[in-house]
């Protein structure tokens, strides 16, 4: 199936409300946010778009592809599966070494090279993580962040799905600006769930959500867009930070100050 | 009659899985049984009585395994179901080593396998697999999409014509396709024949021999050297 766009008709939130925000629709290249508290039914959206809630499930969503909802008793051949869903599981249960596991879904999605697929998907999972990954390394034994990594860099390089649905990559300590600036080199739709006010100005629209319920898009303006360059380099300071303390170095007044101070040069 | 039969690993979602395809028959109108097989306890016919009101019975195997216990008393049950009006038999079997298969003739074989069980399940569980009809994957929002995609490589690796259906039986998410599978299987036919062999057709242990070693038995014998992959044929 050719995927143009992804479009979502509002259902109910958790009292039974209709949701005020009636639907919205994706593009190639789009990216956008889905914010709110915890609790709030972020994670329950994306699992709608995921499943292509035909009005079926909880929230009584309808998720339309190429503006059609898909039937229920449609099943995508699993290989060419175009929705990914990077969830908050920050570990694997397949007792698999990572370069076999790899080497399967490589072969179920009928990459032409496996081999390359395998050494791209590393390569782009290495950049995120703190320790690279080693490919003997069972599944099981990965860390919270390497295994974030990984499946990242599996939906996008071996999975290849269009559609890639993220949810709260900022929590397994990876490096998120980084993750970002890769995946906007690929043309696809990404959904991030976030509670990091930086990825979410760099998103080109963002829906809040409350009690089940999309309560409001809002689109990022200009200026919106200007803010989120100055939080990016309010990240960086944090960032250094935690690359001089885990290099075992000690913290001064001084590096502080000089950080605040190429913070005001920059703006 | 049309006979459904459950099989899968303890804990693996059987009920879960029967308790929403048994809402969604209930909504269309049959009249669907219910018979839970097990060891030593189960509490199953209670639960599915007083939550749908409909015929529900359990049956303890005790000293046999709960599968040859099916095998000895489908006849009855599916003679029970007719008796109390029902359309649909739905059979759920605790299974004891769960490398058998339960399945009948012309009755629909659903194994349900959790998500989470690891890689080689699928290789492991043989017939109860192999022989089925639909496989039911279980708890998938438990583990990421790749590992997803790979576990159910694996199934149809070990069951090449199987159908594989994937599901959150909590909240009742894959359980319409089951459904329909469930419409359009087959009347059940007398004589009812297992689809498969056990995985034991002479029992040396069961007529009470305790020693141990090849040498001490006869029928169907194995040494460490043998290497098969046993499919019930």
């Amino acid at each position: 199936m050719d995927i143009q766009t992804i479009g979502v008709m509002g259902g109910n939130g958790k009292t039974g409300e209709p949701e005020k925000v009636t639907c919205f629709e994706l593009k190639m290249g789009d990216i956008i946010s889905i914010v709110g508290p915890t609790g709030c039914g972020k994670t329950t959206l994306i699992n709608d778009i995921e499943l292509f809630a035909n009005r079926n499930t909880p929230s009584n969503r309808l998720v339309l592809i190429n503006g059609q909802p898909i039937p229920e008793d449609f099943t995508f051949d699993p290989r060419k599966h175009p929705i990914a869903l990077i969830s908050q599981h920050t570990n694997f249960l397949s007792d698999l070494p990572v370069g076999e596991f790899l080497k399967i879904h490589a072969k179920v999605r009928g990459g032409d090279n496996p081999e390359k697929l395998i050494g791209e998907t590393l390569e782009f999972a290495n950049q995120l993580t703190g320790e690279a990954i080693i490919v003997s390394t069972g599944m099981t034994e990965l860390s919270g962040g390497q295994t974030r990594s990984l499946l990242i860099a599996d939906a996008v390089i071996i999975g290849n799905s269009p559609i890639i649905l993220l949810d709260e990559i900022e929590n397994a300590g990876i490096h998120r600006t980084k993750a970002l600036e890769l995946l906007k080199q690929y043309n696809k739709i990404f959904v991030f769930v976030t509670h990091d006010p930086h990825i979410a100005l760099l998103s080109d629209f963002r829906i809040i959500m409350r009690n089940g319920s999309m309560e409001k898009l809002v689109c990022t303006n200009p200026e919106e867009r200007k803010v989120a360059g100055e939080l990016g380099k309010i990240d960086n300071i944090m960032l250094n930070f935690r690359t001089l303390i885990r290099n075992g170095e000690e913290i001064s007044e001084h590096m502080m100050s000089k950080q605040m101070e190429l913070l005001k040069l920059t703006n | 009659m049309k006979l459904i039969i459950f099989a899968g690993p303890p804990t693996c979602g059987k009920t879960t899985v029967i308790r929403q395809v048994i809402r969604r028959m209930l909504k269309k109108g049959y009249k669907p049984a219910y018979l839970k097989i097990d060891v030593l306890y189960a509490d199953e016919d209670k639960i599915i009585r007083e939550e749908f009101d409909i015929p529900a019975r359990k049956l303890y195997s005790g000293e046999l395994c709960p599968d040859h216990c099916n095998v000895v008393v489908m006849d009855e049950a599916v003679e029970w179901a007719e008796k109390v009006g029902s359309d649909f038999l739905f059979v759920e079997t605790a299974g004891l080593c769960l490398r058998c298969s339960p399945y009948i003739e012309n009755s629909l074989g659903v194994v349900v396998l959790e998500a989470t069980s690891g890689m080689n399940l699928p290789y492991k569980i043989g017939p109860m697999l192999t022989l089925a009809d639909i496989a039911v994957i279980t708890k998938i929002d438990l583990i990421s999409q790749a590992e997803r995609e790979v576990f159910r490589y694996r199934v149809i690796e070990a069951a090449k014509d199987i159908t594989v259906v994937e599901s959150n039986a909590l909240y009742g998410i894959g359980i319409d396709p089951i459904v329909k599978h469930i419409e359009r299987s087959s009347e059940i036919e007398q004589p009812m024949f297992l689809r498969g062999n056990p995985p034991v057709g002479t029992c040396t242990i069961c007529v009470g021999k305790k020693e141990i070693g090849a040498k001490n038995h006869f029928g169907v014998l194995r040494t460490m050297e043998h290497d098969l992959f046993y499919i019930g044929e």
